[in-house]
């Protein structure tokens, strides 16, 4: 290994690097807050490593990872977002469970996996990555256990998570017997040159795919979402919203490009069609929902619905590198949307330990008694809505761009409809927010510390930012695909 | 930059508004008042600071320039998107209406507003700054923006002060305009990619998408898209279910906002795009729409005479004097244009004075049911007799604004479609039916002399005397109105004819 190959590394190796630390740390001096702050910075540290690991050119770091600017710009926002997760535990994890440290740590572990899935162009890195994410997550959703409901949830994801991970992993093993590599662009090369149609192919594509869907939670394998999001701690629900599912989204779409993967018409098609089952399924649930928790959980089905148009745009359109780029857009700005909605969530669940589900009448009078909070999850719905002056409207304005491009008018008269049904459950809660509270008000937070103002500051001016002023961002994407 | 200055001031003003209540809160009213009037100033300053030929230049619509005022700022150069504002006669016109009625509203929530004043007139002061950018807007996707962005203040003005079922009214009312709104970003991005195809250059821009070639199903439906936005905001005959509502619930400046400005934006949109972008299919279409409109006259007429609710009637005949409107712009000649354009700021002055007469009514009595009124002019005969001047007016009584406008709608429409105009004369019969009848039931008839009301003060006869003064202006001398949008009105038909021409011409020569 060069020194080069060290730099482009960075991010995983301070992750990993950090990891230690914690862990050494822990064993000495038991302090959440010292934890915390630490993990908080090991996070941001890794986060601008990626500005130094990116100042090189692309390097393929042994067979397993390809750092690029595109690894490198997700590592960033995952570990960004896992920044953002830390503080957001800080005040909540300690009314939630008894010796909160090492939670901080599975954070990190877990964050490091995405990272290494954003890295991922072999099929052993894209697992080593999923179940480091994976595994680690089980233990992070179990986390508070003084209740049982985080403990069913994690039980639910155990098993289920372990299933879709063993048949993806049975999967790639088939395709492994028939081409004999697992390097993605070898992949690639070799599956063009066997015959195709033979049964061992097709069953090996199709349990890497269901096990894929399931991370993803595509319908119709996204049963599981609503009971893990509901029953998960609210930060870690956010986390699972955005990055988990933001690094196996950019692994799957990377496998695609690096295999050529889109040539296979009939798999792109089945994607297109699954993406319009999630969009309708995804916003129709939503809609009968009263707890919030559960009405974001089908409400990031219908999202990734939304993202899956750019399989079919890739497939049709004569701008190719737009769809790549709408994609990469769409998971920055659904990122920052989602975490500042469940980072809401959190902030008022900090306080109240007993009450983990939000029901859309706890949020009555938000608007009055906790301005900004109440400003928060408005920009939040918003956004997740699609409305201007939002990121997620710009995210759904490349989303057009694509699929208008490559002239899919199904999957836009899908968009359509189902942002048309999302507008009516996003609305309603900023409608319970504005009601005039009529019997007990919200109790103010005791603890009014820094955090409870600088986050959702921030997150509502990043929002904003990437909705006004999306040249930067939009530049950039453009320069490195 | 002036336009950006104007819009700007609302902004901030909003802001200043909110941050006061924290003061006092009495001071968000002044400081809206102030705003909007500061900002009413400005524009005239802005208008007497260009020359008087500049007004009887006809504007290119293929160059910004040519223009009263054009700004173009590089905004997203990825999508070829720029921060575009123009005005000529038209968009003038209708932000010197927008602010005036932006004053009245104002006035009309002065003593009904008394829960979080602040934000509630930071909400009015985004409202119209929304209003000012729709009408300004000359790039595609900035239009679009203001076109969504005014409606989140216009839904919590509905949803936190509105009436009893203000809940569903406010969600009804976003999500048919967020719904259609979608249908028009799609139709704003199929049309830059059609521009894409044919210049060879992304853009946005107005002034680069106008003349595009288009045809097939695709520019049907992208036609449709543009034109269920803009009537669904009309509202035009079959998607007007959401303004009974929206109009009932509203606290009274929303109505005022709705009923005098918001709706206008919907005809604005249909003739400065929908019809200039697409001469060919608009010229195809217009009979359905004529229809459309002919039908709207009608039903809002008939279903206004059916209705107890003193809100609820006067939504309805909006619905018909909106009906009028769709009627002239797509006989889409001089005169049923003029008339058009008349209609917009008549209907929104008249409507705009009815909601607030319907508002300062339920504030008295608690209730707009008519039935539980009769007999108020005893009591309060000033209110008696604006309420029978308004009604004269919606009526289309001859030598006020909105007779000049159904008038010239009527004429300009006979040379094109003469039998859909004998339909909607009808509606100016049955107007007068349902406007006097709402006289009849509420201020007419026995007393109810238990009841105390009080009559309007001065600062509620000041803004009604002002929009009596409007309506009588436009009424004996509309010429000034129309002179200032004739060489729009010129501009956008030599634009379409010329297509048109064009269209048959190449389709005469492949035969």
């Amino acid at each position: 290994m060069t020194g080069a190959d060290f730099q482009s590394l960075s991010p995983l190796l301070i992750l990993s690097g950090g990891a230690t630390v914690l862990m050494l740390q822990i064993a000495f001096v038991r302090s959440v807050n010292l934890t915390a702050t630490l993990t908080t910075l090991i996070l941001a540290l890794a986060a601008l490593s990626c500005v130094y690991a990116g100042q090189i050119e692309e390097q393929r770091v042994t067979p397993l990872l390809l750092a690029d600017q595109f690894a490198l710009l997700f590592c960033a926002l995952f570990c960004a977002a896992a920044a953002v997760t830390a503080l957001l535990s800080h005040d909540y994890i300690q009314h939630h469970g008894d010796e909160p440290e090492e939670y901080f740590l599975l954070l990190t572990l877990s964050t490091m996996g995405a990272c290494v899935l954003a890295y991922a162009v072999h099929v052993a890195s894209f697992l080593l990555g999923l179940e480091l994410l994976s595994v680690s997550l089980y233990a992070l959703i179990a986390y508070p256990n003084k209740s049982i409901l985080p403990l069913e949830a994690a039980t639910k994801y155990l098993v289920l998570s372990g299933a879709a991970s063993a048949t993806a992993l049975f999967g790639f093993a088939l395709l492994y017997a028939v081409t004999g590599t697992l390097e993605f662009s070898t992949l690639g090369t070799r599956l063009g040159e066997t015959i195709s149609g033979q049964p061992v192919l097709i069953a090996g594509a199709a349990m890497v795919f269901a096990g894929m869907a399931f991370k993803l939670s595509i319908v119709p394998f996204h049963l599981w979402t609503p009971d893990v999001y509901d029953g998960a701690p609210s930060p870690i629900t956010g986390y699972l919203a955005s990055v988990a599912k933001a690094a196996v989204f950019i692994a799957v779409l990377r496998l695609f490009l690096e295999a050529d993967l889109f040539r296979y018409q009939l798999l792109v098609e089945l994607i297109g069609l699954m993406a319009i089952l999630s969009m309708l399924a995804g916003n129709l649930l939503a809609l009968l929902q009263t707890n919030i928790k559960r009405m974001l959980a089908y409400s990031s089905i219908a999202h990734i619905g939304y993202l899956l148009i750019i399989f079919m745009a890739y497939l049709t359109s004569g701008d190719r590198a737009l769809t790549v780029e709408a994609a990469a857009y769409y998971l920055i700005a659904y990122t920052a949307t989602t975490l500042a909605a469940f980072g809401l969530l959190t902030l008022i669940s900090a306080q109240q330990v007993e009450r983990e589900n939000v029901e859309l009448h706890h949020v009555t009078g938000l608007f009055w008694q906790r301005p900004l909070l109440a400003a928060l999850m408005l920009v939040a719905m918003l956004s997740l809505a699609g409305i201007p002056l939002t990121a997620g409207f710009i995210a759904k304005f490349y989303l057009f761009n694509a699929a208008v491009n490559g002239q899919n008018w199904t999957l836009l008269g899908s968009l359509i409809l189902g942002s048309g049904i999302g507008i009516y459950y996003y609305l309603r809660v900023v409608y319970y927010m504005t009601r005039r509270p009529e019997h007990q008000p919200i109790e103010p937070g005791t603890t009014q510390s820094w955090r409870e103002f600088a986050l959702p500051g921030a997150l509502i001016a990043t929002i904003l930012l990437l909705g006004t002023m999306p040249q930067a961002l939009m530049a950039f994407l453009e320069s490195i695909l | 930059m002036s336009m950006v200055v104007l819009i700007g001031l609302l902004l901030i003003g909003g802001v200043i508004a909110w941050w006061t209540e924290r003061i006092n809160s009495d001071w968000p009213r002044w400081v809206a008042l102030a705003t909007v009037s500061a900002a009413l100033l400005y524009l005239l300053r802005i208008a007497a600071s260009l020359s008087l030929e500049s007004f009887e230049l006809v504007p290119d619509p293929h160059d910004g320039a040519s223009w009263l005022l054009h700004l173009k700022l590089a905004w997203i150069p990825r999508f070829g998107i720029n921060f575009e504002l123009a005005m000529d006669g038209l968009s003038l016109l209708l932000v010197a209406l927008t602010l005036l009625l932006g004053l009245i509203a104002i006035a009309s929530s002065w003593s009904e507003i008394d829960f979080k004043t602040g934000f509630f007139q930071a909400n009015l002061l985004w409202t119209l700054a929304g209003v000012c950018g729709v009408f300004l807007a000359l790039d595609l996707f900035l239009f679009f923006l203001f076109w969504e962005v005014m409606l989140i203040p216009m839904y919590l003005l509905i949803a936190i002060w509105g009436h009893e079922n203000s809940g569903y009214a406010a969600m009804k009312f976003f999500i048919f305009t967020q719904f259609s709104g979608l249908l028009m970003l799609l139709s704003i991005v199929v049309l830059a990619w059609q521009g894409a195809a044919t210049n060879g250059l992304l853009s946005f821009s107005y002034f680069d998408l106008l003349g595009l070639p288009l045809e097939g199903p695709l520019a049907w439906v992208t036609m449709l898209g543009f034109f269920i936005a803009f009537t669904v905001k009309l509202p035009g005959f079959p998607f007007h279910t959401w303004l009974p509502d929206a109009h009932t619930q509203a606290p009274t400046a929303g109505s005022v906002l709705l009923a005098g400005i918001l709706l206008k934006t919907g005809a604005y949109g249909l003739l400065r795009f929908c019809i200039p972008l697409f001469p060919d299919i608009s010229a195809q279409f217009a009979p359905v729409a004529m229809g459309l409109g002919a039908a709207g006259v009608i039903y809002g007429a008939i279903l206004a005479f059916g209705q107890t609710d003193f809100k609820r009637l006067v939504a309805y005949s909006s619905v018909s004097h909106m009906g009028f409107v769709l009627l002239g712009l797509y006989a889409w000649n001089t005169l049923a244009l003029q008339g058009a354009v008349m209609q917009m700021v008549a209907h929104g002055v008249s409507t705009a004075a009815l909601f607030m007469l319907a508002g300062s009514l339920q504030q008295r009595l608690h209730t707009r049911d008519m039935r539980q009124m009769g007999g108020l002019w005893h009591q309060a005969p000033r209110m008696g007799a604006c309420a029978m001047f308004f009604a004269l007016a919606s009526l289309g009584l001859p030598g006020l604004g909105n007779f000049v406008a159904e008038f010239l709608i009527l004429l300009g429409l006979f040379a094109v479609q003469p039998w859909l105009c004998a339909v909607a004369a009808l509606g100016l019969i049955s107007a007068a039916i349902y406007a006097l009848w709402m006289m009849q039931q509420t201020f007419q008839g026995e007393p109810d002399t238990d009841r105390q009301m009080r009559d309007f003060n001065g600062r509620e006869m000041l803004a009604m005397t002002t929009m009596i003064v409007a309506l009588i202006g436009l009424g004996l001398y509309p010429q000034p109105v129309l002179d200032l949008v004739q060489p729009t009105l010129d501009a956008l038909q030599h634009e379409v004819r010329s297509d048109f021409i064009r269209a048959v011409a190449t389709t005469s020569a492949a035969q």
